[in-house]
């Protein structure tokens, strides 16, 4: 590890940083998060059964939209646009590159794992341990400022997650129903919602990029809404990944008959 | 009420320096910049340290205590457990005058650099016509006491010296966001554009949106949220969305 934090005529003081509190527990929990995520993520991917229950029309998440030959019977509801091209290539794969794209070039999550997995910076006055920086402006990292465009194919995406709410108000009967499948399926796309609304690119789309709000009196409206969601950003990061693992898991383990799903009507 | 606490403050030149422990008087209510008094009044009379309104309001004061970029007026020495040792130093960004002073200039050769507000053509002074809701965003970036906290604690600088020649830090890119957001500015009819100023000039792309000048702003100005990345977007606009050209040109 150079030892930065040091140029010409700057204070002689090799400590990495003179910080005294714990500062390397965030991005030791931020690593910890994202990396069990990502775990789940891949397991999950590559596991191919387990994300339909018929009898609820409970579809998981990482499952939406099912576009493949292979989609359990049932659980297409948008076509079977690709062919079974063997058993690496499952289902979430053809959704999976725009759905992660959009969290990976999201402000927040750049400034998460820049901090918590490339130590750049670790924390706030702690120097990093590379040599060289140049920041987001080469490649790869200059295409960071696509991020707007995986913003625009995260809205369809949601609408699907919001499409496989409304079926699953579905009873074993047949007619409407209700279970606690359901309540969590609906948990998460509420802040799926509030995640991607909340996004830096919409803030700026909305209405962000005006340079007089008052020739633009909707917008302007909007754009006050967007911020007050954009200032909590952070927090919907964490709570969407979150409830988007957990409703997948928790159809995960109906769909596999480990969980039998608690009905609240019918 | 009093009692006796372990500080160590660095001291020294561009040439040579260290940290030298001392044993000071510490009353309540004290803050950081009343002990770094009393050690100049009762034991080193000739220490450094800069400093002028003690109301965290004129940004002289900027230092780093325990490793955290802070305004020594501002840092309540309640914050600290009686046995704990507070040590204190100059902002280690930028060249280093003597203890606790450190040469700024760096800050204003960078806004030297941001061409100025410029009035729509044929607008005297006084003449000047703005609604408030066009205005009110970028009067959160006028908060800044220019303390230098956050060009300080910035990595791109702090840890790549070489970077500073090409990158203005967040209180300029801040600046340069202020100007672009503003109802009047007419950089543009000179043929001008700040967004592209803001890339190829202030260096906008060395910033990885890590935080550090929101977390150590005493203002509580949110750099990055309403600065920084806003500014972003805007360079997107700019260089890199080629559906977005289609659309708009003018300044609306
Ligand atoms: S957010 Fe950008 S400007 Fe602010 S400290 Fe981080 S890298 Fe520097
Ligand atoms: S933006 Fe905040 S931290 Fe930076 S110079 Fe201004 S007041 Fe200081
Ligand atoms: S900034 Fe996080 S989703 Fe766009
Ligand atoms: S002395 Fe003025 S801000 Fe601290």
């Amino acid at each position: 590890m150079t030892a930065p934090t040091q140029g010409p005529g700057r204070a002689r003081i090799d400590a990495r940083t003179l910080r005294t509190d714990r500062w390397w527990l965030p991005p030791l929990l931020t690593f910890l998060g994202l990396t069990t995520f990502v775990i789940y993520g891949v397991i999950r991917a590559f596991m191919n059964k387990w994300y339909w229950v018929g009898e609820y029309q409970y579809l998981a998440p990482f499952y939406s939209p099912c576009l493949s030959e292979v989609c359990v019977p049932g659980s297409a509801h948008w076509g079977r646009w690709f062919p079974d091209l063997g058993f690496l290539v499952t289902p979430p794969l053809f959704v999976l590159p725009f759905v992660l794209g959009f969290r990976l070039t999201c402000y927040y999550y750049r400034k998460a794992y820049y901090r918590s997995f490339w130590l750049s910076p670790p924390a706030c006055a702690v120097a990093e341990p590379h040599r060289r920086y140049t920041g987001e402006r080469r490649f790869p990292l200059i295409l960071q400022n696509a991020h707007r465009y995986f913003f625009y194919t995260a809205i369809p995406v949601a609408a699907v997650l919001t499409y496989d709410v409304v079926i699953a108000f579905h009873g074993a009967d047949g007619g409407f129903g209700v279970g606690l499948g359901t309540l969590v399926l609906l948990a998460n796309v509420i802040l799926i919602w509030a995640y991607t609304l909340s996004c830096h690119s919409c803030r700026h789309i909305v209405g962000g990029r005006l340079a007089h709000f008052s020739r633009h009196p909707v917008r302007y409206w909007m754009w006050t809404r967007i911020s007050w969601l954009n200032a909590r950003h952070m927090p919907l990061a964490w709570l969407s990944l979150f409830s988007v693992g957990f409703a997948d898991l928790y159809v995960t383990l109906v769909a596999s008959g480990a969980l039998a799903d608690p009905r609240l009507f019918n | 009420m009093g009692y006796e606490a372990h500080f160590r403050v660095w001291r020294g030149d561009a040439g040579a320096g260290e940290l030298r422990d001392f044993r000071v008087e510490v009353n309540e209510g004290e803050v950081v910049l009343d002990v770094i008094h009393r050690l100049q009044a009762t034991q080193c009379p000739d220490l450094a340290v800069r400093w002028n309104c003690k109301a965290g309001k004129c940004g002289s004061c900027s230092a780093e205590i325990n490793g955290r970029p802070r305004l020594l007026c501002m840092t309540r020495m309640s914050v600290f457990a009686e046995d704990e040792t507070v040590t204190v130093t100059p902002m280690r960004s930028f060249p280093v005058v003597r203890d606790l002073v450190t040469d700024v200039s760096f800050n204003y050769e960078k806004a030297r650099e941001i061409p100025s507000f410029h009035p729509p053509t044929g607008t005297a002074p006084g003449e000047y016509r703005m609604r408030q809701v066009d205005v009110e965003r970028s009067q959160e970036f006028r908060k800044c006491i220019e303390c230098f906290l956050c060009q300080n604690t910035c990595h791109v600088i702090r840890d790549h010296d070489d970077n500073k020649r090409a990158f203005s830090g967040p209180r300029y890119l801040m600046r340069v966001a202020e100007l672009e957001m503003h109802p009047l500015d007419s950089h543009g009819e000179t043929g001008g554009d700040r967004r592209e100023l803001a890339q190829a000039e202030h260096g906008l792309g060395f910033c990885n949106i890590t935080k550090c000048c929101t977390e150590v702003c005493p203002e509580h100005i949110r750099i990055t949220d309403n600065a920084l990345i806003p500014l972003k977007e805007r360079v997107v606009d700019r260089h890199y969305d080629p559906l977005f050209g289609l659309f708009r040109r003018r300044k609306d």
